[in-house]
């Protein structure tokens, strides 16, 4: 399974991303910004940083960026993608997922470990998390606020996109354990086809035990073995 | 003559804006009275070619506003040509 990398100007958690995967032993490879085509990619991973210096709004650029065109193409034939803190930004900003990411309700730049319930395990980012399995993964935003009108929200519920919410180390979802003011607690959705994704905190910097935490390979192996297994019912 | 067009781009009410509660609560700190709820928004100001046309520049920039300048899940736009 072959993983692209986007880099925009000022992305900078691309090397965390291919570092991560590469690590689970799968094939990472970068492609910039500019390039019209994804090449032979299984899956997308859009990574965190500051892409364009966030100028105007995070991922407001980005999202007119040339391989931007190719990742929605990508992502409308059913390929898996997954954006990463400035990457749920752009993938926000660029419709492929509802919702925005607003200045978080403290004003602060959070910098610190959280807690993730899974609210469901079926989607290709979330199937090979154990039942009852809290994630404990980094976040590093100032605008991490997930905000979506009322009907959105009820639709994303309706249709089981929440993937993932804040939660306090018992699992409990809390307004004391939501680092940024999140609507719902929401840390990460998936759009309503399932194969696209985006999420604040930064599972690609929870994947090794030398760092203390590998939970976050949890998302990345789901997204493995969802990708094996689509690979086997079409071979078979 | 050089025209200017003005976006004024402001959070939704629906979206919490903490800009502006943070605003607010200084202001009153600081004496003045009278002040309600505080919005912090945006002001972007375009220069236009000489001899534009101000009904295809409202168009335009209506369009830009609406794709890119301003985010509509967010924000109101309020654009100005003079």
């Amino acid at each position: 399974m072959n993983f692209a990398i986007i880099q925009f100007p000022a992305s900078n958690c691309d090397q965390d991303a291919l570092h991560a995967v590469r690590h689970l032993g799968y094939s990472a490879r970068y492609v910039w910004h500019k390039d019209a085509s994804l090449g032979a990619a299984d899956a997308v991973l859009i990574p965190g940083g500051f892409s364009y210096g966030d100028h105007l709004r995070c991922g407001a650029i980005a999202r007119f960026s040339p391989v931007m065109r190719a990742v929605q193409q990508f992502g409308a034939q059913g390929g898996l993608v997954l954006g990463i803190c400035n990457g749920f930004q752009v993938l926000t900003e660029a419709g492929l997922l509802p919702g925005a990411l607003v200045r978080n309700r403290s004003l602060q730049f959070r910098c610190e470990h959280v807690f993730l319930k899974t609210v469901t395990r079926n989607s290709p980012f979330t199937n090979q998390v154990p039942n009852d399995k809290l994630l404990r993964v980094p976040i590093a935003h100032g605008e991490g606020c997930y905000f979506a009108a009322e009907e959105t929200l009820q639709q994303l519920a309706a249709n089981d996109q929440i993937l993932w919410q804040y939660c306090d180390q018992e699992g409990n979802v809390t307004e004391a354990a939501n680092p940024n003011g999140a609507l719902r607690n929401i840390a990460g959705i998936c759009n309503e086809p399932r194969n696209v994704a985006g999420l604040m905190p930064h599972p690609e910097r929870a994947c090794e035990a030398i760092l203390g935490n590998t939970d976050g390979m949890l998302i990345f192996q789901s997204m493995i073995a969802w990708f094996a297994q689509r690979r086997q019912s079409r071979a078979a | 003559m050089f025209m200017k067009a003005r976006i004024i781009i402001t959070p939704k009410k629906a979206v919490v804006d903490p800009q502006g509660i943070t605003v607010r609560r200084a202001l009153a700190h600081m004496g003045y009275d009278g002040v309600g709820d505080v919005h912090v928004g945006k002001y972007i100001e375009i220069d236009l070619a000489a001899g534009t046309d101000p009904a295809v520049a409202e168009a335009t920039l209506n369009e830009a506003a609406h794709r890119f300048l301003s985010n509509p899940v967010i924000e109101d736009y309020r654009l100005e040509i003079q």
